[in-house]
Formats: structure tokens, C-alpha cells, sequence
């Protein structure tokens, strides 16, 4: 099997699964107050401090959740409350058009049922969002503006953001900025002091840890009204008994993941180039989605997540596509996954420009941990035959 | 064979998926969406398009251990059977959108991307016989669905497979439960999967721009009352005429006619539905041309059926029926059955 979707999710790290499955055997309630409850506080604790340390955090800042998706809400809709409450005019939520959907259903949320109003600020051609365009929109609403969320890398077609100009811009007009960066934790150099963010989503299944854990890195002095309402155990921003064992599990995968980062990134962009480079020789009229491969870094980092290849294939249906592949046994994506498992032309590479066709014709290859240059030969001897007989499927129907 | 399985969500298309995959084809579960928005639950027992029945049809292909995947039919189905649907209506016809969807999509736009994919046939849960490429009715007289998939043509019935044939619908169920498919209660679904509320008058009435007009009587053309729009009306229909008074002679009404033009609608006594000529256009047959006699005609889904002699033409089909139907409306297809072999298919034009 050629397991090519990391970015949708990526195996555990053994070293995340040794400590997971430690710790499952462990009873202790983090918030008592006996033996057993100061245990797994002090395992919850030196996790947090390590996944503070690993990704330029304070550990108080570490507000744990479940994953992205309650990362995202919890920062979209609880900073814009906090915002509101203090000052009502800030009513408008930006976002930006390639967000993903736990940010952008959240806004849309907060336009229909909170009185909010949704800017959505345009990406280039490449799907990056440029601080001017943010700049003038908040010149032409300032005072307007409640919360800014921008994500740090794509999560379909890769392109990275220059947060820290962002955030810059955001704060010259005293918004808070937010950012998506499930992939960029562990795949590209992520610190949140010096990116100026008010607050940063990751998850640990993106980065070789378990699902169902991730944090909302939020600024000491970044104020959120909870989602979820209960013990308090988060900064009062987040309820719910602490998940001992995933916390551990995280902290190792975060920290094992930032620190073969250097090394890991250099090996992965090379196999990527490689898979790129060959998908368009075997399919000549196949195009790169996104920033181009020598693209020139951003924000002291690689323009594109080392793992990405985004192609669009002319002629052909995606989900055609991704079933041949699949009983080639070469498992990619489509795009963003949808509910009742329907294939959508992506919302991100129609706000860059892409046209309909091309966009259904478009497949994800994500490379990740435990990618080898077997898996882009598997690859690559596969897509000739594939495309061929899905451009036959589509020149029928 | 490599096979493409159809499945709905209901428990018909799982056991003939099942039975495939015991015949020792290579099969593949495929779940068509057929609308671009899709509700998240079914609604009663009607329709086969929500999240919940393509969850049901991957839950199936999981116990059955099949690989599966969504294929996005919503723009097909709406060009192809929903928008004539209301067409068909709006002229004053009477469409039947499932033969459609057999004809269009499932035996057209589906078998087509099969083929090119690789597959060699697609398999569905109708029930019906079809052996060396001929079509014959069910065993189980009160599922068969040969009317339905009459209108296929040579080509496309060999390239078709009907597990369920030879079955009665109580035997599938047993099956389905022995096989532990969570749909083997399922309700069956019926009306049509694209208006849910069962509402077809309301579903006409927000797509089309609908016009007062007349109702009047056949045979006086006295005005006997007034409708909102002639799409919805189907020539046989008693109910819902909005007629306040009775006929004179106290007996019910029935719709005898729709005219689209003038907006009016024709009715009349039971006995003026009487039909015993059938004119019907795009023959679809898979006998020798020219007349046969002694045959039978189905001209709707549910009865409808009379001895007739049949004379085909390339482009159009006249049945002389032996004894009399009533509630032949124009827009539904007449199935020709020699027995229980299906000869051919028409749809239907005019009667007299």
C-alpha cells in the first residue's frame, strides 16, 4: 500500500504510541487532589511546558482541545465575542477564502446566527493571501473589526502565508489574528511569539501524534469567551476533563516532529520535487497547483509544505481518478473530504482562479513521516494508465 | 467480470451487490448522489438521497467487504431526469422519472463511465430477469420492476445484471438479516427520491410558472370550475380537482384531458377514460418490426394491463388494445410483453 495523504492524516510516531499507550494503563483524574490526581497533573503539565517550548509558546498559553476544528472555533467565535463585548462596533470577521472549513463555517456561523459581518479577503493565483489586501480592508473597516483568521499552510494545495506580516498589518489597526496551522506545526519552523499571532490552532494527528487531541495557542493576553462551559480546567477558555494520555502522546509527537523538522523537511521537499517532476513527465499536460517548487522562502521558511503535490490532470473527474489509483493501491485525495463523501470542486482552488474542470480533475499527493522514494515510484508507474483511462471516462459521460 | 454495484442505500441493491460478489465477480460499491444538496436524514420511508442512505449503502459495502465510493450524478440527474420531469408536466404529459434515471443514468451515464473504466457491467437491485439479453418480469409478481427498465436497449441490457430476479422481496430481507446488513428492515422506498414530501404538486409549482385555467366539462364544455396550473394534472386523476359540486348525475369526475396551451382541463365519467388505441414515439424493441398479436401492454408502473395487437415502426409504436384501459395518460411508457418477455417499449403520445 502507498500511503500518499498525510495532510488528511499521518501515521503515529512510535515514540507518541509508546507514551499513549503508557499512559492508557495510568488512572488519575488531573484535577484531584490526591496522589493519582497530582500525577497526572504533573504528566499534563510537563507536556504542556514541552509543547509550549517546542513551538515558542508560554505554557499557560497552551489551552488544550480535542483538534483543530475546536481550536478553530474556539478561537474564531470566542475572540470575536471577547471583541464585541469590549467594544460593540467590532462586529466583522475576516477570514480568508482558502480557509479551511472549520474556520470558514465558523464565520459563516457567526455572520447568520451572531449579527456578524464576514469579509473574505481574495488569495493569488497561488493561494496566498498579500498583507496589502488585508491592510486596506481593515483601513476600509477600521474600528469594525472584531478577529482576523489567516491559516499558515494550505491544507490542499500547500501554500504558506507570511503570518508575522499579517499579524503586523492586523495589529496596526488593534485587530487579534488568528491562524489555522495544523500543517505547519512539525512540517515547516513555527514559533508563535515571534509569528505575532494572538492565537494558533495545531492538532496531533497532522504531526504524528493521536486524534482527538490538539491545542488552541492562545496570548496570555489574548481575551476568548468559551465554547464549552463547565470545570474551567483550560484558563476558564476551555471545559473538560484533561485527556492525560493524549496530552502526553501530543507533547512527544510535537516535540519529535519540530525537532527532525530540519531534516525531515530538506528530504521530503526533495521526494516531493522528485514525484512532481516525473508525475509531469509521465503526464505531460498536468500542472502544478499552488507555489512553484524553487518558489522563494516565506517568513524565513519554505514557500510550500515539503510534502505537497497538488496537480491538476486535464480531462480527467478527481474521484475517477482516485478510485483507479485506489485499486492500484495508491490512496491520495481529491481535495478536502465532504460529507456524504461527495467530491466538490475545491472552494480553495476556485478562489484562486482555477476553473471548474480543471478543478474536479485534481488530485493531492501529501508525503509525510514514513514517505519513501518506493512510494513516488509506485506513484508514478501508476499515473499514465490511470489518466488514460479516466480522460476515456469523462470524453464518454 | 469486474462489476460496478449501484447501491442505493436499500436493502434491494445490497443483496444484488452481495449475490454478485458470490458469483465470483469482482465488485465495486458505488453510491450515486443525485442531489448537489443533499438532506442529512431520510425523510419516512421516501427517497434514496440523503446522507444517511449513502452511509447505509458504505455500511453495506463494509459487511460485504467491497471498496466504495460516492459518484456525483446531482448535475446529470437534475439535466437529465428531474428538469424533463417538470417539462413533461408543464406540456401536459405525465413522466415516469425512474425509467428515466434507468435510461439516463444508471444504463447510460453510469455504465458509461463503468465501461471506460474498466468494469464490465453494472449491477442493480431491480427486480427482473434478464437472461441472454432478454428482459422478462420477476418472480415476485408485486416487485417486478420490468416496466421501469423496458426502455433499455440491446446494448445496454448487456452490460446489465439483475441478481434479484428469480427472488421474492421476503427472501431478500432474510438474506439481507443473514448476511448482517443493518438495511434489512429498511423501509422500501417508493414515490419519487427527488421530492420526498411526496408533494409532487408543490415540487412543480416552485419550478415553473403556473397559470389559472379551466375546467371544464368534455362533454358540454361547460365551465365547471377553475385550477391553478395544469402541471400536476395526470388524465385519470380523480382527486384533488377542487370541484365543489358534484357531476349531475352524482357520479365522480376524472381528468380526460390537458391542454397546456389553452390551460384547460377536460373531464368527464369514468367510462369517457375508456382507451383502445395507444399511439406512443421513441420505440425502444427487441422483436422483428411489424405487428404482433395476443401480446399484452402495461401502460403504467402499477396495472394497467391489456391484451393488444402491436404494430412497431422505427419512431413509433400503435397498440389496438383487446379490452379497454383507463388512465392512459401520454408521457408514461407502454411496455410490450410476449408472456412475461418484454418485446419493447414506447412512450406514449396519444389515445383514443
Amino acid at each position: 500500500m502507498t500511503y500518499l495523504d498525510h495532510a488528511a492524516t499521518t501515521p503515529m510516531l512510535p515514540v507518541a504510541v509508546a507514551r499513549y499507550t503508557e499512559a492508557l494503563g495510568r488512572v488519575g483524574n488531573p484535577s484531584s487532589l490526591h496522589t493519582a490526581g497530582r500525577r497526572a497533573r504533573k504528566e499534563v503539565e510537563e507536556a504542556r511546558e514541552t509543547i509550549a517550548e517546542a513551538v515558542g509558546a508560554l505554557p499557560t498559553e497552551v489551552v488544550l482541545a480535542t483538534g483543530g476544528t475546536e481550536a478553530d472555533n474556539l478561537a474564531l467565535k470566542g475572540v470575536f465575542w471577547a471583541r464585541r463585548a469590549a467594544d460593540p462596533r467590532r462586529t466583522g470577521v475576516v477570514v480568508s477564502a482558502v480557509e479551511h472549513h472549520a474556520v470558514l463555517d465558523a464565520a459563516e456561523w457567526l455572520a447568520e446566527h451572531e449579527g456578524a459581518t464576514m469579509h473574505v479577503l481574495a488569495v493569488d493565483a497561488a493561494g496566498r493571501v498579500d498583507p496589502e489586501e488585508l491592510r486596506a480592508l481593515l483601513a476600509a473597516h477600521a474600528g469594525e473589526i472584531a478577529v482576523v483568521s489567516v491559516m499558515w499552510a494550505n491544507n490542499e494545495v500547500g501554500t504558506v502565508n507570511d503570518i508575522r506580516a499579517l499579524a503586523d498589518v492586523a495589529h496596526s489597526f488593534d485587530v487579534p489574528l488568528h491562524t489555522d496551522a495544523v500543517q505547519a506545526v512539525g512540517s515547516l519552523p513555527v514559533d508563535f511569539a515571534a509569528s505575532g499571532a494572538d492565537a494558533l490552532s495545531l492538532t496531533g494527528h497532522k504531526l504524528g501524534g493521536p486524534v482527538g487531541v490538539g491545542a488552541l495557542l492562545l496570548r496570555r493576553d489574548a481575551s476568548c469567551v468559551p465554547l464549552l462551559h463547565g470545570g474551567g480546567q483550560e484558563r476558564d477558555v476551555r471545559s473538560g476533563t484533561l485527556d492525560v494520555a493524549g496530552t502526553v502522546a501530543l507533547a512527544a509527537a510535537v516535540r519529535a516532529a519540530v525537532d527532525d523538522a530540519p531534516r525531515r523537511t530538506v528530504e521530503l521537499a526533495a521526494l516531493r520535487d522528485d514525484l512532481v517532476a516525473r508525475l509531469v513527465g509521465e503526464v505531460p499536460d498536468a500542472t502544478l497547483n499552488g507555489v512553484p517548487l524553487d518558489a522563494a522562502p516565506v517568513g524565513g521558511g519554505p514557500a510550500r509544505l515539503p510534502g505537497n503535490a497538488h496537480l491538476s490532470f486535464p480531462g480527467c473527474e478527481g474521484d475517477s481518478l482516485l478510485m483507479l489509483l485506489d485499486a492500484h493501491e495508491i490512496e491520495c485525495s481529491t481535495g478536502s473530504a465532504c460529507t456524504a463523501g461527495v467530491a466538490r470542486p475545491s472552494h480553495v482552488l476556485l478562489a484562486m482562479g482555477v476553473d471548474e474542470a480543471a478543478a474536479r480533475g485534481s488530485l493531492r499527493f501529501s508525503l509525510g513521516h514514513s514517505s519513501t522514494a518506493a512510494d513516488v515510484d509506485a506513484a508514478v508507474a501508476a499515473i499514465g494508465p490511470v489518466v488514460e483511462r479516466a480522460r476515456g471516462a469523462l470524453a464518454r459521460s | 467480470m469486474r462489476v460496478l454495484a449501484a447501491m442505493s442505500g436499500g436493502v434491494d441493491s445490497a443483496v444484488a451487490a452481495a449475490r454478485a460478489r458470490d458469483a465470483g465477480h469482482d465488485v465495486v460499491g458505488v453510491h450515486l448522489a443525485l442531489s448537489a444538496k443533499p438532506a442529512t436524514m431520510r425523510e419516512g420511508a421516501r427517497g434514496c438521497c440523503s446522507v444517511e442512505d449513502s452511509h447505509d449503502a458504505r455500511r453495506c459495502a463494509d459487511v460485504l467487504g467491497l471498496p466504495f465510493y460516492v459518484w456525483d450524478m446531482a448535475a446529470r440527474f437534475s439535466a437529465d431526469v428531474v428538469e424533463p420531469f417538470v417539462a413533461e408536466y408543464a406540456a401536459g404529459r405525465t413522466p415516469n422519472p425512474c425509467l428515466r434515471c434507468n435510461e439516463k443514468i444508471k444504463f447510460s451515464a453510469v455504465l458509461d463511465r463503468a465501461l471506460a473504466l474498466g468494469f464490465d457491467a453494472v449491477v442493480t437491485g431491480h427486480y427482473a430477469r434478464l437472461t441472454d439479453g432478454v428482459l422478462r418480469r420477476a418472480a415476485d409478481a408485486g416487485k417486478d420492476q420490468s416496466y421501469v427498465l423496458g426502455v433499455l436497449t440491446a446494448e445496454q441490457l448487456a452490460h446489465a445484471v439483475f441478481p434479484l430476479g428469480d427472488s421474492h422481496k421476503s427472501e431478500v430481507r432474510a438474506e439481507a438479516a443473514r448476511r448482517g446488513l443493518v438495511v434489512a428492515e429498511k423501509p422500501d422506498s417508493h414515490d419519487i427520491c427527488f421530492i420526498p414530501s411526496g408533494d409532487t404538486r408543490g415540487f412543480l409549482d416552485e419550478r415553473l410558472e403556473q397559470a389559472p385555467g379551466e375546467l371544464v366539462d368534455a362533454a358540454s364544455g361547460a365551465v365547471l370550475g377553475r385550477h391553478t396550473g395544469v402541471a400536476g394534472f395526470t388524465v385519470g386523476q380523480r382527486h384533488g380537482l377542487g370541484l365543489d359540486r358534484p357531476a349531475p348525475d352524482g357520479r365522480p369526475r376524472y381528468v380526460l384531458g390537458i391542454e397546456p396551451v389553452s390551460r384547460q382541463v377536460r373531464v368527464g365519467p369514468a367510462e369517457e377514460l375508456d382507451v383502445r388505441s395507444v399511439a406512443a414515439g421513441r420505440p425502444v424493441w427487441h422483436a422483428p418490426w411489424g405487428t404482433v398479436d395476443d401480446v399484452v401492454v402495461q401502460v403504467r408502473a402499477h396495472g394497467g394491463l391489456a391484451p393488444a395487437r402491436v404494430t412497431v415502426s422505427e419512431g413509433s409504436l400503435t397498440a389496438e388494445l383487446h379490452e379497454p384501459l383507463r388512465g392512459v395518460a401520454p408521457g408514461q411508457a407502454v411496455v410490450v410483453y410476449d408472456d412475461d418477455r418484454v418485446l419493447g417499449s414506447a412512450t406514449i403520445t396519444a389515445t383514443a
